[in-house]
C-alpha cells in the first residue's frame, strides 16, 4: 500500500485534490444542466407525476409572444449593457491622475458595484417615481409632463438598464484603472515624441494596451447582461403587462412564482438561454485554449 | 431556521416513534403550518391554539407561521416532502392542484358530524370539489368599494346604486378636479378586482364562475360587453394616471390626500386608510352598482380556510381541530381578532361599522366569487390580470387582448 | 502615464480639473447621497413630499433603531453572514486545493477539468434552478441557511478554481521542485510551500467571494423563504412591501444591508482590487 502510494504519489496527489470540488461542483452545476435539459422535455408542475411531451414545450415556446418580448429585451440588455465599457473607460481616464486623495476618489466611485443590486433596485425606482422621483421633477421643472418610466412599456426596459449599467460602469472602470497602471510609459513617450496627441493616442497607442483589460470587461458584461434578473425582479417584477421580462426573469416566472409551477416549460426557456450563453462560454474557452498553448 | 428545523425535527421524532410503537402512541401532537406572520392573523391564531389546547388537554399544538408570499411556494413543498397535521390555505380552484395531486385529506366526516353542512352552507360550493369537501373555511371579507363620504357630499352626490348614478357620479368628480377611482395595478391583482365586479354585475355569477372555469371563450360577446363596460370608465378617466406604477397601497394615498374619491378593494384596506388619518365621517363603503337591471348580486368574498394533508400523522386530532375552529363562538371570537367575518351562520360579525356593512352584504348575496385569481387556474389567472393591466392603460388593444387569452385558455384547460 | 499627468497641464485646466473631481463624485452618487439622506429623515418629512429639500429634523438614531425593533433585519442579517462566511471558507478551501492541482501537476485532463469549471462558472443560473432546488428539498436541507451555502460553495469553486489556478501558474515552479527533490511529499509541498505563497490570492479572494455573496438575491429567493432563513437581500425585498411609503425606513434598512460588504471593500480594498484585476486581467 505504502509502497503503491510512494511509487504513485504524482499521479494520484493531483485527483485527490481535486476530488471534493469536482464532486461538488459535478452534483450543483453540471448534472443539472442536463437534469433541466431533460425537464424541458416533460409537463410537470413540481407536485404530480413527470409526463414525457417531447418537443411540445419547445414548440409552444416558438408561439409564445411573451417568449418574444424576453428575447427582444435580452437583445437589447446585450447590446446597451455594452455601453459600461466606454463608460468605463471614459471614467477610469479621468480619474487617472495623481493628485492628492485620488485613492479615495477612485474608490468612491466603485461603490455602486460593492452594494446589492437590490439596493440599486430599489434606488432606481424611487428616482423613476413618477410622483415625487428626482427625474420627474426634473422633467416638471423643464415644462413637461411627469413620465412614469417604469409603467411605460416604451421606456421600462431602458429605463431598468439604466438602473443596471450604474454598477457595471464601475466594474469596467476598475479594470481600465489598473490596466491604465499597466501600459508601458516608453511607448507613450515614444509616440508623445511623434506628435501622437489626445484621440489618436488613445486609439493607436493606449487601447491596444489595454486589450486584457476589454476583453475581460466584455466578458463580464455580456454575462452580467445576461443574467440580468434582479433588477427586473425588483424595479417591476416583469411588467408593466410582462413588457421588461428578459428570458432568465421569464423562466423564474414560469416555474416558480405564485401563478407558475411549470417546471417543464421553465426549463426549456432556460435551455434556450443556456443556448445563447454557450456561444459566449464556447469563444471565451478557444481563446483561453489559445492562449495557454501559447506559452 | 428554526421554525424549519423543529418541523423536521419533529417530524423525524414522529416518524421514529411511529415506527417504534404505532401511530396512535403519539397522538399527542399536532403540527399546524400557516401563512398567518402578519400580526393581526398571528395572534387569532395563537388565541386559537390556546383555547383548543385548553379544551383538549392531551394535545400538543405546534404552530409554525409562514410569511405570506413564501407560503405560496412552500405549501408545495412541504406537502410531499415534511407533511404538517394541517395546513392553511385557500377556498375555489386555488386548491385544485392539491386536490388533484392527492395531497389534500376529504373532511366529509367532520361537515356531517358536527352539522357543518347547515351551519358553514355560505361557503360549502367553494370547498367542494368532486363532490367532497376538501377543509373547512373559518373567514372571509367583502369587497366592494370604499369611498370618501365628504367628498361625495361636497360635491351633491348620493351613493350610486346604478351604473348610469355611478358614471354621473364619476362625472361631477371628473369635474371637480377629483379623480373618481384610485387604483395601483403594479401587482396586478388589483385590476383583477375591478374585472370581477364589471362581469359578475354585467352578466352574471354563473357566467362569471363558467368563465373562470374555463367553459367559455374569451371573445364571447358577452365578455366583450363587460369589457366595453369597463372602457366606458377608462374612457371617461375614472383610473388615475400612472396606476401601473403603483402597489394597492401606494394607491391609497390619493384617496388619502383626497385627489380620488373611490377604491375598488377589499375591506383589508379599511386599516391602512384609518391608519393614514382618514376618520368614519370621512370613509364610507358601498356595493358595487348594479350595470345589468335585474340580475341576480353576487359578490367577490375571498375565504381562507385550513386542510389536513394527505401525508399528515395525526390526522385524528386535525380533524377535532377542525371541529373546534368550525364552531360558532370560535369563529366569532377569531374573526374579531382577524377584523373579518365569520362564515358560520350562528356566528356574529364584531361590531365595527364595515364588518357590519360587510355581514348584511355577504349574508343577502345570491352567489360568493372567490376573486379572479381564486377561481380561475394560477396560469389563466395570471394572463388575464396581465391582460386587465394592458387593456386599462391600452384600451385600444382590447381585441388582441381577448384574442390572446381565448389562446391562453385553450392551451391551460385541456 | 495617460492622459497626460495634470500637473503638467496649464494651472487653470489643473484648477478646473480639481474642482471637476468633487463634483463629478457627487453627482455619480447622488442616488446614494438621496438614500442617506432620506435614512434621517422624519415621517413628517415624507408625507409631506419633502424628499429633496433640506430635512427639518435630523432622525438618525429614531429611523435606524425603528428599523431594527420593528423589523427582522436584525435576523436577516445573521443569516446573510450565516450563508456568507461558510460559503468564503469552503469555497476558498476548496479552490485552494483544486487550483493546486491543476496549477502544478501536468496530467492529461487538466486542461479538461479546468475547462469544465471556468464554463460551469459562466451558466446561466436559470439552467440550474430547477434540479438545484429538487436536490436540496431531498437532501432535507430545503429553506436552511446551510442548504443556501452549500450551493454557493459549489458554484463559486468555478470561479475561484480560475482565479487560484492561474495564481499557482505564476509561482516559481522551481520551489517546487526542489522539494520534491528532498523528498517531500506532496501533502506537504501544498501546506507547506505552495499555501503560504498563496496567503495574497486567498485574502483577496475572500472579499470577492464574501461581495458576491452577500449580493446575492436570486439563489436567495429559490432556496429559501421567511425571516427564519433569508438574507438580507431578499429580506430587504420583502420589508420594502410592508414599508410601503415609508421611504425614511426603506432607506435606512438598505443602507444597513449594503453596509458589511461596503465595510468590507473599504477595510480590504487592495486587495478586492487585486482580486477583481488578478482574476481577471492576467
Amino acid at each position: 500500500m505504502r509502497a503503491y502510494w510512494k511509487a504513485n504519489q504524482l499521479k494520484l496527489a493531483p485527483w485527490l485534490f481535486l476530488l471534493p470540488g469536482i464532486l461538488m461542483f459535478l452534483m450543483y452545476v453540471i448534472i443539472p444542466i442536463f437534469q433541466s435539459l431533460n425537464v424541458s422535455f416533460y409537463a410537470w408542475d413540481g407536485l404530480g407525476e413527470k409526463e414525457f411531451v417531447g418537443m411540445s414545450n419547445y414548440v409552444e415556446l416558438m408561439d409564445d409572444e411573451a417568449f418574444y418580448t424576453s428575447l427582444k429585451n435580452n437583445l437589447i440588455w446585450l447590446v446597451l449593457y455594452m455601453l459600461a465599457i466606454p463608460a468605463g473607460l471614459f471614467v477610469a481616464l479621468f480619474l487617472n491622475q495623481t493628485v492628492r486623495g485620488i485613492r479615495i476618489y477612485k474608490s468612491l466611485f466603485f461603490f455602486p458595484f460593492v452594494i446589492s443590486q437590490v439596493v440599486v433596485g430599489l434606488v432606481f425606482a424611487w428616482f423613476y417615481d413618477p410622483n415625487y422621483g428626482l427625474l420627474n421633477i426634473l422633467i416638471n421643472a423643464l415644462g413637461f409632463d411627469s413620465i412614469a418610466v417604469l409603467a411605460d412599456e416604451r421606456f421600462v426596459t431602458y429605463g431598468i438598464i439604466v438602473a443596471g449599467l450604474w454598477p457595471q460602469t464601475a466594474y469596467c472602470m476598475i479594470l481600465y484603472l489598473t490596466g491604465l497602471n499597466a501600459v508601458d510609459p516608453e511607448q507613450i513617450e515614444a509616440a508623445r515624441l511623434d506628435n501622437a496627441k489626445g484621440w489618436r493616442m488613445l486609439w493607436y497607442v493606449i487601447l491596444p494596451q489595454l486589450k486584457p483589460a476589454t476583453f475581460i470587461a466584455i466578458v463580464v458584461t455580456v454575462i452580467g447582461a445576461l443574467r440580468s434578473f434582479d433588477l427586473i425582479s425588483i424595479m417591476t417584477d416583469g411588467g408593466p403587462w410582462g413588457s421588461s421580462r428578459v428570458l432568465a426573469f421569464y423562466m423564474y416566472e414560469q416555474a416558480f412564482s405564485e401563478y407558475g409551477f411549470r417546471m417543464g416549460y421553465g426549463a426549456a426557456i432556460a435551455v434556450v438561454l443556456f443556448a445563447i450563453m454557450m456561444v459566449y462560454i464556447t469563444g471565451f474557452l478557444y481563446k483561453m485554449y489559445r492562449d495557454e498553448r501559447g506559452r | 431556521m428554526n421554525n424549519k428545523n423543529k418541523v423536521f425535527k419533529h417530524g423525524l421524532a414522529v416518524a421514529l416513534a411511529s415506527a417504534l410503537f404505532g401511530s396512535t402512541a403519539f397522538a399527542g401532537e399536532l403540527v399546524i403550518n400557516t401563512d398567518t406572520s402578519d400580526p393581526a392573523p398571528k395572534e387569532a391564531f395563537e388565541t386559537l391554539v390556546k383555547g383548543f389546547e385548553a379544551e383538549n388537554p392531551d394535545v400538543k399544538v405546534t404552530l409554525n407561521l409562514f410569511d405570506h408570499e413564501g407560503y405560496k411556494t412552500s405549501i408545495r413543498n412541504f406537502l410531499t416532502a415534511d407533511a404538517p397535521d394541517l395546513a392553511s390555505w385557500y377556498a375555489g380552484n386555488r386548491m385544485l392542484p392539491y386536490v388533484n395531486a392527492g395531497l389534500f385529506e376529504p373532511v366529509d366526516d367532520v361537515w356531517d358530524a358536527n352539522g357543518l353542512n347547515k351551519s358553514l352552507k355560505s361557503a360549502a360550493a367553494s370547498m367542494t370539489i368532486d363532490g367532497k369537501k376538501w377543509g373547512i373555511p373559518y373567514t372571509y371579507y367583502q369587497w366592494g368599494i370604499y369611498y370618501r363620504k365628504d367628498l361625495f357630499a361636497q360635491n351633491g352626490i348620493e351613493v350610486p346604486t346604478t351604473w348610469a348614478e355611478f358614471k354621473a357620479a364619476g362625472a361631477t368628480l371628473t369635474a371637480a378636479g377629483i379623480t373618481p377611482i384610485t387604483i395601483g395595478t403594479k401587482y396586478l391583482w388589483t385590476a383583477a378586482g375591478v374585472f370581477d365586479y364589471l362581469n359578475l354585475r354585467t352578466n352574471g355569477y354563473d357566467f362569471h364562475m363558467a368563465l373562470t372555469k374555463g367553459e367559455i371563450s374569451w371573445t364571447d360577446e358577452r365578455v366583450l360587453n363587460t369589457m366595453n363596460h369597463w372602457k366606458e370608465l377608462i374612457d371617461a378617466g375614472f383610473f388615475i394616471k400612472n396606476h401601473a406604477a403603483y402597489s394597492w397601497q401606494e394607491a391609497l394615498a390619493p384617496m388619502v390626500q383626497g385627489e380620488a374619491a373611490m377604491y375598488v378593494m377589499g375591506n383589508f384596506a379599511v386599516a391602512p386608510l384609518r391608519e393614514a388619518g382618514l376618520g368614519d365621517d370621512q370613509l364610507g363603503f358601498f356595493p358595487f352598482p348594479e350595470i345589468t337591471p335585474g340580475i341576480p348580486r353576487a359578490e367577490d368574498a375571498p375565504t381562507d380556510t385550513l386542510h389536513i394533508p394527505a401525508n399528515a400523522k395525526n390526522k385524528e386530532d386535525a380533524k377535532k381541530f377542525l371541529a373546534y375552529l368550525a364552531r360558532a363562538d370560535v369563529q366569532t371570537e377569531m374573526n374579531k381578532t382577524l377584523g373579518q367575518l365569520p362564515i358560520n351562520a350562528d356566528s356574529t360579525a364584531g361590531d365595527d361599522v364595515f364588518l357590519q356593512q360587510g355581514f348584511e352584504l355577504l349574508s343577502n348575496a345570491e352567489g360568493l366569487a372567490q376573486f379572479f385569481d381564486r377561481d380561475a387556474p394560477a396560469e389563466m389567472a395570471k394572463a388575464g390580470m396581465e391582460g386587465f393591466q394592458e387593456f386599462m392603460v391600452k384600451p385600444e388593444r382590447l381585441d388582441t387582448i381577448l384574442k390572446r387569452l381565448e389562446k391562453a385558455r385553450l392551451r391551460i384547460y385541456k | 502615464m495617460f492622459p497626460t499627468p495634470i500637473e503638467k497641464a496649464s494651472p487653470s485646466a489643473r484648477r478646473l480639473y480639481k474642482i471637476a473631481l468633487p463634483i463629478a463624485l457627487v453627482l455619480w452618487l447622488l442616488p446614494l447621497i438621496a438614500v442617506a439622506l432620506t435614512s434621517i429623515r422624519s415621517a413628517g418629512d415624507i408625507t409631506a413630499g419633502n424628499y429633496w429639500g433640506w430635512p427639518t429634523s435630523f432622525n438618525l438614531l429614531e429611523n435606524y433603531t425603528a428599523v431594527f425593533t420593528n423589523s427582522p433585519i436584525g435576523q436577516y442579517i445573521l443569516n446573510s453572514f450565516k450563508v456568507t462566511i461558510p460559503t468564503v471558507i469552503g469555497a476558498v478551501a476548496l479552490s485552494c486545493m483544486t487550483g493546486f492541482a491543476l496549477g502544478v501537476y501536468r496530467f492529461k485532463a487538466n486542461m479538461l477539468v479546468f475547462f469544465m469549471f471556468v464554463a460551469g462558472n459562466f451558466v446561466p443560473f436559470q439552467i440550474l434552478m430547477v434540479p438545484v432546488r429538487d436536490l436540496t428539498l431531498s437532501m432535507g436541507i430545503y429553506n436552511t441557511t446551510m442548504g443556501l451555502a452549500l450551493f454557493h460553495i459549489a458554484f463559486q469553486t468555478g470561479f475561484c478554481t480560475l482565479f487560484m489556478r492561474n495564481f499557482i501558474r505564476a509561482l516559481p515552479h522551481e520551489l517546487i521542485e526542489a522539494a520534491r527533490v528532498e523528498g517531500v511529499s506532496e501533502i506537504q509541498i501544498f501546506w507547506h510551500v505552495v499555501m503560504p505563497l498563496m496567503k495574497p490570492a486567498i485574502a483577496a479572494l475572500s472579499v470577492l467571494i464574501f461581495t458576491f455573496i452577500w449580493n446575492d438575491y436570486f439563489w436567495a429567493t429559490v432556496l429559501t423563504q421567511g425571516a427564519d432563513t433569508q438574507p438580507v437581500t431578499a429580506g430587504l425585498y420583502s420589508l420594502n412591501g410592508q414599508w410601503v411609503a415609508s421611504w425614511h425606513l426603506v432607506s435606512a434598512g438598505s443602507i444597513v444591508a449594503a453596509l458589511p460588504p461596503v465595510l468590507m471593500f473599504f477595510a480590504m480594498q487592495k486587495h478586492f482590487i487585486a482580486g477583481l484585476t488578478l482574476g481577471a486581467v492576467k
